[in-house]
């Protein structure tokens, strides 16, 4: 199987951060996924970079949730499915004999299309994760809860009602509040299934500007189904097409230049 | 039809069949309504010349038709506790199969079918068979074989008891629980329980932290409407603990005791004078009913309570 | 369904074309009155640039448009290629109004007795033009590379006919003026070739998504 290198990136384009060649953070090998005897996903290869965001796109059914949902294991929660192939994350295969899903969870988080704050305070919601994870010192609570709000750009909004309901925010507040619950505990890497397609534009674009900040520290993986987010936000874009991978290169020359035609059909909203 | 432009819409059309059916929900309403006034004046109305502070502080003497010296204190006591120990076996009991069945079970595995036929059938069962069921086996099968094991003189667990009589209840109520809870748990958004598994929490902690606090309200109304059924059972308590008479307040789980509906029974056939007895009678049912909705209220407003700290602070 | 999106591209493409063809009918045209000292064809020449400006700001608002429905890969391409290639038709029709114009005065004064390859120079910026606009049609990014280093040629043709017609005037003062309206005509020619050449350019961006402007500038870093 041909080694899948990253696309080098034309030296003229700004440069995504921490992209370019060398190890890359995720690498999907040939992966296979089984919903009983129907074929979701087939025979994947990707490999994606650390601290970049990288979009999967293509029309609904084309199995790019359900890629995302591989990286975290969240498909087990689902009867009847098969994996073939292999994901590996930092060079360990998730779906190993000895792996720790806990743990795999702590380092990939996930943020999701309906926003799912817990029906507690705004405060227990961040701190729920910690709680979890060990973590009592009430002062050193304070201090994360605080930094992951202000990672989420939620902070200047609710410093003054951390302990009132979470349900009583907006759903854009709401949804901030989960990427805050998510980075908390500090994960490598984010994945976000269509994050923004519940909310109204304003919201839309606060999240977008989030998630560009948040590449700094975070790998991000989105599910977008909005080409033109993905082309926003996005270093690299996977255009997918019931469960193939058809394309993966820089957003930039998916948005302007795809290599292949089905792309350029999708893209250019001749179907799909 | 008349032309678009002329329909008057100001007037309201006459819609006959919307009326029709308006009618027969409010008909049905009112007949529940009228049902329920009907009993629970006829009660209120005969009894309460009889309900008395002396009525339901008293410990009665073997002569229960004297309505002036009579009391229905043990009997208050005996229906009470054996709600409220019947409460204690069967929530947790319920709670744990239902989160089973729902959390855990696969669902199309030929075990979780057994057990959902199981709990359908159990709720088929009449009452007096669990009376017979727990005369059986928690009595002469599990008591007898305490007191052996215990090298107990005389027979402390082999006989009709509080405990047994309890026992006997939480399975008859076992399946109202279990159904309450399902449906509670199948109502706490699956989004939460997926947001709490993404960051690491195991299934259980999950279950513990976030499912079951959500479902609490609806575990409880389970709870509520078997506590209404079990305080008015007569049957599942005849062979399993329920004395026709005695002289004090039961004192331990081992003891037997008295009960406001089996009361009822005694009066109606034990009496010589049907007259004499029926204010007696009224007053016994106006005691159960309003035990009943005390023991209801009680976990309503515990219930209400919950709700209202979901909802703001918490 | 429709696709109004493709609807709105197809225009623009349409609009183009329509643009394209007037500017091309202007430059013949030009070349003719200039070389058969037409002095009507002239003053229509000059008359028509306008209609050739109004394109431009047309086409530039059809773009504008279509980018507010933020187009991407190939309609992204062609948008923006649109708005380049609309510019450079206008200069041409600009710079074939300016040989009208030269065309118009020569026809009022007695011809220079002088052999310059005008004509051939003016052939090959002819062709250039409908080269591009051809390639532009068929989306032929082979025959729009190959068009590119015929400019060169007419840049030497202009260099030549401009230091001719200089010796000229030293020679024949009298004939300055007249020969003064021919190195503007023939200058105007070279402007010309050059803009067919960056719409041959754009053109190879379109099919290829390659911008291969200022290669010369490249090639030499």
């Amino acid at each position: 199987m041909a080694e899948i290198i990253l696309p080098k990136i034309n030296a003229l384009q700004t440069r995504p951060a921490g992209a370019g060649p060398g190890e890359p953070l995720i690498k999907i090998n040939d992966l296979s996924l089984f919903y009983g005897a129907s074929k979701a996903l087939k025979n994947v290869s990707l490999h994606l970079g650390e601290k970049v965001v990288t979009a999967f796109i293509g029309p609904s059914g084309c199995g790019k949730s359900t890629l995302l949902r591989c990286l975290n294991r969240m498909n087990d929660l689902i009867d009847n499915v098969r994996i073939e192939g292999s994901v590996s994350i930092g060079g360990h295969d998730i779906y190993g004999d000895n792996v720790d899903v806990i743990e795999l969870r702590k380092r990939v988080g996930m943020v999701f299309q309906k926003s799912n704050p817990f029906p507690k305070s705004i405060y227990e919601n961040v701190a729920y994760g910690l709680r979890l994870h060990g973590m009592k010192d009430k002062s050193e609570l304070d201090g994360v809860v605080e930094q992951s709000l202000r990672g989420a750009a939620l902070w200047d909004e609710v410093k003054d009602r951390l302990h009132s309901s979470a349900l009583g925010l907006s759903g854009g507040q709401q949804q901030r509040l989960c990427i805050a619950r998510a980075i908390a505990i500090r994960p490598e890497i984010v994945l976000m299934d269509e994050p923004a397609s519940a909310l109204d534009p304003i919201a839309t674009t606060r999240i977008e500007e989030l998630i560009l900040e948040l590449k700094k520290d975070f790998t991000i993986v989105i599910v977008t189904h909005n080409m033109q987010q993905a082309a926003r936000i996005s270093d690299y874009t996977a255009f997918f097409y019931i469960g193939e991978l058809i394309e993966f290169d820089t957003t930039t020359r998916i948005f302007t230049n795809p290599a292949k035609r089905q792309t350029e059909d999708y893209v250019t909203g001749r179907f799909g | 039809m008349s032309a678009p432009n002329s329909i008057d819409f100001r007037t309201k059309q006459f819609r006959a069949g919307s009326f029709f059916f308006t009618g027969l929900t409010g008909l049905a309403t009112v007949l529940i309504l009228a049902i329920l006034a009907i009993i629970l004046t006829d009660v209120i109305f005969n009894g309460w010349r009889t309900l008395s502070w002396h009525f339901v502080s008293s410990i009665p003497t073997k002569d229960f038709f004297d309505r002036h010296t009579t009391g229905v204190l043990p009997m208050i006591i005996g229906t009470a506790s054996r709600v409220i120990v019947m409460t204690v076996f069967v929530l947790p009991v319920g709670v744990i199969t239902a989160v089973y069945l729902t959390e855990y079970a696969p669902n199309s595995s030929m075990v979780t079918r057994i057990i959902r036929a199981a709990v359908n059938n159990l709720a088929g069962v009449p009452s007096i068979v669990f009376g017979l069921f727990g005369l059986g086996f928690f009595i002469n099968f599990v008591g007898k074989n305490l007191d052996a094991a215990l090298h107990n003189p005389t027979a402390v667990w082999g006989q009709p008891s509080i405990i047994w009589a309890s026992l006997t209840l939480a399975v008859m109520t076992l399946p109202v629980v279990i159904v309450a809870t399902e449906e509670a748990l199948k109502a706490v958004p699956q989004g939460l329980r997926e947001a709490s598994l993404a960051l690491g929490a195991t299934k259980l902690k999950t279950i513990i932290k976030i499912v079951l606090p959500q479902a609490m309200p609806g575990i409880l109304t389970g709870g509520i409407l078997a506590v209404s059924r079990a305080a008015g059972e007569v049957a599942p308590i005849l062979f399993t603990g329920v004395a026709y008479y005695m002289g004090s307040l039961p004192q331990h789980l081992t003891d037997r005791f008295m009960d406001l509906g089996y009361h009822v029974f005694v009066l109606s056939t034990q009496s010589t004078n049907i007259e004499q007895t029926e204010p007696i009678l009224y007053a016994t049912v106006l005691v159960l009913l309003l035990l009943t909705f005390a023991l209801n209220l009680v976990a309503i407003f515990i219930r209400a309570n919950m709700r209202r700290k979901m909802r703001s602070l918490h | 369904m429709e696709n109004h999106f493709e609807t709105g591209i197809q225009a623009l493409r349409q609009r183009l074309l329509l643009m394209a063809s007037h500017a091309e009918t202007a430059v013949n045209r030009s070349v003719q009155a200039l070389m058969e000292r037409d002095y009507e064809l002239a003053l229509q020449v000059r008359s028509d640039d306008s209609a050739i400006d109004q394109f431009e700001i047309e086409i530039d608002e059809m773009a504008i448009n279509l980018l507010t429905r933020a187009p991407l890969a190939s309609n992204l391409r062609l948008v923006t290629v649109a708005m380049k290639i609309s510019q450079n038709l206008e200069r041409i029709g600009d710079e074939a109004t300016k040989i009208a114009k030269r065309a118009r005065d020569l026809s009022q004064e007695p011809p220079v007795k002088i052999h310059l390859e005008l004509p051939h120079m003016a052939g090959m910026a002819l062709s250039m033009v409908k080269d591009s606009l051809d390639s532009f049609v068929h989306r032929d990014s082979a025959a729009a590379r190959a068009i590119i280093p015929r400019d060169k040629a007419v840049d030497e043709l202009n260099r030549q006919i401009h230091q001719q017609l200089a010796q000229h005037m030293m020679a024949q003062p009298d004939t300055i003026a007249r020969c003064l309206h021919w190195i503007v005509a023939t200058k105007s020619l070279e402007r010309i070739a050059d803009h067919a050449k960056n719409i041959a350019e754009e053109v190879v961006y379109l099919c290829e998504a390659q911008d291969i402007r200022h290669a010369a500038m490249k090639a030499a870093t």
